[in-house]
This record gives structure tokens, sequence and C-alpha cells, in this order.
């Protein structure tokens, strides 16, 4: 039972969606959108699983005074003060029927604050590293390196006037050396065929996978009771 | 180090501070914002295409935008969502906006009190353009939409029954919109609704994705996406293509431009990094061999 | 403006673009050494992220296509056009698995959530198998035979097009070749998958380029927000 029934959910639940592909009529049509709606539904239960187990892990910190639990004191107030305030629709002008995300509600006001900020913020403090590794990193030692590094600078001088520049002078039998030519024909082609291979590569890896899931050849999602 | 106490300039290059590339940086993206340093990208093939494919439509085309990011990437989406919506106005075609991100809706409202609201007042909410908001489910929303949008939009944004907009009338799947533009900037985004939508529906696809995405995604191009803009330069192009076609909008449409002012000069920051980085360790290679 | 709340106020407005003005900064201090200010941002960032996600997961997902579907009557003062919906009781098989799913919580009975992983692995493989089959497999193969000659496919001259359709079609072989590790890479086989990977070397660099360019249009994006903030265009 154990291994036997999610073995079979697995089958069962697959099965249908390939064949919806092809006989997209009753009850396949339908089966294809509700299992959507569950597959949602159930993701939501895996987040409220995931802030459980936050709160869980930063209850911990605090209770047995490990390192840095003041800050997860922070994370504690945080998550519970953004959560209140959604959930609850503090200040939200219609009230229970209003928008969560209206404007006046302190959620919106929340989001805005702190959340956009700092989401985007954390992902702009990439370009300091992008631009660190590409001078401690970033080294010609081997044949496709160099190869690497051309592309990257070709690419990276298309959008300036040195890239323009450099090579505005060629005769027009060479102009397709002209960097913004070349910039575009290494998009279009070499790196079009490159990411086509990689795609091809991929997809045979997700629907040979997909497949040994379905017939319950791989069960490795099963845990320890998976194997055998 | 070599040459015993003395610290040579190969030294302080290979042993350079981080904090000091950091700052670099910085001053490379804040000079040209402070000096409102522009620059023109012409636009590429890519982009043209798309751009042509907006512009060619007869007026009254059924243009679906899908608001697929967050404030993470909003320097680089948004500006392709503004040229998008404004060509789509100009041109007199119908835009429906929408989100598989729920942070997507949040952008979407914010282009229409900044875009819509201030240059196209004009424009009629539920004849013109409809703000159909985020609906959970990800790709699972795109496969339902394609066999019905109403049963899972059965209102706009606002609450408002969608039947009361006569923009939706004959809108049944999504094979009744002549064109979808996906502004992604990860999952699910750009690249499903080519898998969901596009390809089962043989429904034209298009759109815009960051930069990171947008070499992964020329495989689709041009066969299964009629366009793609690739990152801020991909919103800049467009907005060149479209300051050309109408010059009307040459003062309004220029955030991507203004913004890849700094782009220009942190690129060549970066090459000057690269360069210097190599030459150090090429020199200190040969001084590691010489000793 | 009267009756309006306050955090729709443009005074609260301020003070928000102060409090995000405050948070870049602190993030960004990082950059110099980690330090308290930067731990403090970043642990607010996780609790308040964490939340949002929650929030939204209950609002669009939980309410309207659960209990609405199940208990639409219940609504009325949250959903008021749920009220009056039929039941839909094959909804109570989400319900049953998500609450399976948070057995996982208890070690006696964790066992009981692979039932509902096994619904959502069932899904994923069934929805991924003909989708990439479909769009990253044939679709891929089908565009990749292309002709030698194409007008218009790449401006430019005659010789140009025939070049680059050669490039595109010996590029995606050898670069697949070079992924294939069931035979040694020897002889042509091996000079092959060497193309191959000058092929990707050229795909990658590409990408970090494009990469290069994300990354610093992000950081144009929040360093145009402080110069805003601190000149007072935004508040």
């Amino acid at each position: 039972m154990k291994r036997t029934i999610p073995l079979v959910i697995t089958f069962v639940v697959g099965l249908s969606l390939i064949i919806a592909m092809f006989i997209p009529h009753s009850p396949f049509h339908e089966l294809d959108s509700q299992f959507s709606i569950f597959y949602d539904v159930i993701a939501v239960f895996a987040f409220i699983l995931g802030g459980g187990n936050l709160l869980k892990v930063h209850f911990n910190k605090i209770q047995n005074k490990r390192r840095d639990w003041k800050y997860s004191l922070v994370t504690v107030s945080a998550f519970l003060l953004m959560l209140v305030a959604g959930l609850f629709k503090i200040g939200v002008p219609d009230g229970w029927t209003g928008d969560y995300q209206a404007t006046g509600g302190l959620f919106k006001y929340l989001y805005d604050a702190t959340f956009q900020p700092l989401q985007a913020t954390m992902f702009s403090l990439l370009a300091f590293f992008v631009a660190s590794a590409s001078y401690r990193a970033f080294r010609a030692k081997t044949r496709e390196a160099t190869i690497l590094l051309v592309a990257a600078f070709v690419i990276l001088l298309r959008p300036t006037p040195l890239g323009y520049y450099l090579t505005f002078w060629l005769p027009e039998p060479l102009k397709f050396l002209h960097i913004p030519n070349l910039s575009t024909w290494i998009l279009s082609v070499p790196n079009m065929a490159g990411q086509r291979a990689i795609m091809i590569g991929i997809a045979l890896g997700i629907v040979s996978t997909s497949l040994r899931l379905i017939l319950g050849i791989e069960r490795s999602y099963l845990g320890s009771e998976g194997r055998g | 180090m070599a040459n015993g106490n003395k610290t040579t300039l190969l030294d302080r290059f290979s042993n350079l501070d981080r904090r000091v590339i950091f700052l670099l940086i910085a001053l490379a993206v804040i000079i040209p914002l402070i000096v409102n340093y522009t620059t023109y990208i012409p636009p590429s093939l890519i982009v043209q295409t798309l751009f042509d494919k907006v512009e060619d439509m007869p007026p009254g085309a059924k243009i679906l935008i899908s608001f697929d990011y967050g404030p993470s990437t909003v320097p680089e989406n948004q500006p392709m969502a503004n040229a998008l919506v404004r060509h789509a106005l100009e041109k007199g075609h119908r835009v429906y906006l929408m989100a598989l991100w729920p942070t997507g809706a949040r952008q979407s409202q914010q282009l229409i009190e900044e875009i819509i609201d201030v240059e196209y007042p004009d424009k009629v909410e539920g004849e013109d353009w409809i703000h159909l908001g985020y609906k959970a489910g990800n790709q699972g929303l795109i496969n339902t939409l394609m066999s019905d949008v109403k049963a899972m939009y059965t209102t706009d944004i606002a609450g408002t029954a969608i039947d009361e907009f006569p923009m939706m009338d004959g809108i049944n799947t999504l094979r009744d919109f002549d064109l979808i533009l996906a502004l992604g900037s990860g999952f699910p985004g750009t690249k499903e609704w080519v898998q969901f939508a596009g390809d089962p529906g043989n429904i034209p696809v298009g759109g815009g994705t960051t930069a990171v995405m947008a070499p992964l995604l020329f495989p689709y191009y041009p066969k299964q996406m009629v366009g793609l803009m690739g990152g801020l330069q991909g919103a800049a192009e467009y907005e060149a293509a479209l300051i050309e076609r109408y010059p009307q909008l040459s003062e309004r449409s220029r955030i991507a431009s203004t913004s890849m002012g700094p782009q220009v000069t942190a690129h060549l920051v970066i090459i000057a990094f690269i360069i210097v980085g190599n030459i150090t360790f090429i020199f200190e290679r040969r001084r590691s061999r010489k000793y | 403006m009267e009756g309006q709340p306050f955090l729709a106020s443009p005074l609260a407005s301020a003070i928000g673009v102060w409090i995000g003005a405050f948070m870049t900064l602190m993030i960004f201090s990082f950059l110099y050494k980690d330090n308290p200010f930067y731990k403090f941002a970043e642990h607010l960032f996780v609790g308040i992220s964490a939340a949002y996600w929650m929030t939204v997961a209950f609002w669009t997902t939980l309410i309207p296509n659960l209990i609405a579907r199940l208990w639409p009557s219940q609504l009325g003062g949250v959903l008021p056009s749920a009220v009056g919906n039929q039941v839909e009781w094959q909804y109570l098989i989400p319900l049953l698995l998500g609450l399976i799913l948070l057995t996982r919580l208890v070690n006696r009975i964790a066992w009981l959530s692979r039932w509902a992983m096994a619904f959502v692995i069932g899904f994923a493989a069934g929805t991924n198998f003909t989708r990439y089959l479909q769009s990253d497999f044939v679709s891929q193969i089908h565009n990749t035979m292309v002709p030698l000659y194409e007008p218009g496919r790449t401006a430019g001259v005659t010789i140009g097009s025939i070049f680059s359709n050669l490039v595109i079609v010996g590029g995606v072989i050898c670069a697949i070749i070079y992924f294939y590790f069931s035979k040694e890479h020897k002889g042509t086989f091996g000079r092959a998958a060497r193309v191959g990977i000058w092929v990707l070397m050229t795909a990658f660099g590409a990408s970090f380029g494009y990469t290069v360019m994300a990354r610093v249009s992000l950081l144009t994006g929040r360093m145009r927000y402080l110069i805003e903030w601190a000149s007072g265009q935004s508040w």
C-alpha cells in the first residue's frame, strides 16, 4: 500500500494527461482542466508546509538562542505581520469583500515599501559579482575558453560606440564582420544551433524521465520505500 | 610576492580588492544616469519582425499581453510592456492584459496608471483595453484558456462580469486572439506560452524576456515565435522602431534608450576588466615560470 | 483627501519610498562587507517573501478553487459571487491530498504524503511529456531542416545565407554528437564532437554577454530609484 498506491496514482494521472492531448473530448478534456486546478490546490498546501517549516526552524533558533537568533526574530515578525495583513485584509477599503492587494491596505503598502525594493536590490547585487568574476575568473586558458570570450566580447560590444567604430570602416564585402552584424549573426546562427542542441537534449531527458515516472520504473520520489 | 617585500604593479592588479571593482561598476552606472547619456540602438531582425507583426495587423486586432514577471526584472520588462502597449494603442488594436504571475498583475496595473490613463485617455476600458488580472495555475492556466477563457476569467480584475465588456464578445478560447505577447522572466513565461498555446493552437506568439533567458529562446524563432525582445537592449530596439514609425512618441517612449547609456559604459568597464584580468594572468604565468 | 485611508495618502507613500531606499542601501552595504544592516534586511526579506507567496496562494487558489467549490454558501462575506454556486464534490480529492501532504510533519505517518507527491509527479510527467516532445523536440528538428538557399533569411549575400544554414545544421548535429557519451569520441566522431564543443562555447559566450546585460539593467533600475529618491523626485 505504501508503494503501490502512489505508483498507481502517478500512472493514472500521467496517462490521462497524455491521452487528453490526443483525445481532447469528454472525459479527458475535463480531466485535463480539473487536474490543473487540483495541482494548484495541492501546491498551496505545500506552501503551508513551507511556511510551517520556516516558523519551526526560526522558533527553534530563538528558543535555543543559537547564533544570530535575533535575526530570526526579525524573520518571524516580518512573516507574521505580512501574513496577518494579507489574510485579514487589514486596512483594505472594502473590508472582507475587497481585494487583498487594494491600495490603502497594509499588505500592498508592505509589498511596495519592502518586498519590491528588497527583491529588486537582491537581484541587482549580481551585477557587481558578475563584474568581479569577469576580472578574476574569466581567463582565456584554452581554445574553447577563447571562443567563449570572443563571442562574449562581440555581444558586449554591440550596443557600444566602440563596437561601431572598431569595424565601421570595413569594406562592403567584409561588412558581415562589422560588430553589430557579427553580433546578430552569432546570436541567430551558432548560438541558436548550440541552444537548439541543448534544448533537444533536455527534451529527450524530460520525455524519458516522464515515461519512467509514469510507468513506475523511476521510483526515487517514493524515498527509501521506493527502492526495488 | 616576488622581488622581496616590493609590491609590484602586477601584484597590485593580481590582488585588487574587489570593492574597487564594485566601485567602478557603480560609477559606470551612476554617472551616465546623472548626465542622462542616451544611446540609439537600431532594431535587430528578431525585434523588427515582432514590430512588423504588430504594425501589419489591421486595426482592431486582438492582442493578449501576459505580464509574467516581478519587481526584480521591472527595469528590463516594464519598458517592453510600455513600448508594446503604446504601439498597439497607436495602431488601434484591442489590448487584453493578463498575468501568470501575481506580481505581474501589479505591473500591468502600473502600466495602466502611467501609460493608458495618462497618454490614451480617449481609449475606453472594455472597448479598447481590458485588465483581466492574475489567475493561479501557471501553465495549467494556459492549458485551460486554450479551451475556455471565460471559465477562468468570469470577471475582470475589478470584479465586473466579463460578458459586460464588448471586446470580450467572440473571445472563447486563446485561438480567438490574433497575437499573444508574453513578457517573461522565468517560469511560467514566454517558453510556456509557446509550448502550451503557440504550438498546440497554432497561435502567433511573440514577446520579450530578460536578457538572461533571451539566448535560450532563439531556437523558437522564427517558426514558433514571431519575434523576441531580449532584455533592455531589445526594449531599446523596439523603442527605436516605434519612434521611427511614430515620431510623436519620441519624447515619451525613451525609458529603455536612456537606460542603455549606463549599459554601454558598464559593458566597456567589464570588457576592460576582462582584458586587464587576462593580461595580469599572462604576466603572472610568465613570472611563475621564471621563478 | 478626506475619507482616503492613511496608507494611500501622499505622506504614507513618501514614507514608503524612504523605507524602500533604506532597504536598498542596507542590501548594498553588503558590498563593503557583511554587517548587521544587511543581515537585518536579508532576514526581513525572507519573512516578508514567504508570507507574500502564502497570502497570494490563499486568496487566489485556496479560496476560489477549493473553499468556494466545496462550501460556496459560507463565503458570502468574502466572495459574494460564489454564493449560490453548486457544490463540486470532486474537489474533496485535492483537499484530501493536500491534507495528506501535511502528514510529512509527523514521522509516523509521513509515508502518506507520498500519495500527494505521486499526484504532483504524475501531473508534471504527463504534462511535460507531450509539450516538450512537441515544442522542444519534433519542432526543433523540423526547424533545423533549413534549405541550403533561402532568400531573405539572413540579409545579405547568397553565400552568407548558405553558409549560415550549413552552420545551423552542422552546428546542431555536432553539438548533439558531443552529448552522445555511449560511443567514444574518437576519429570522425571525435572531431565532430570537438566542433560541437566550439558551437556550445559560442552559445555560452553569447549567454554570458546577455547575462552581463541583464544584471547591469537591474542595477541601473535600482540606481535610478536611488537617484530619484535622493533628488526628491519620487516623494
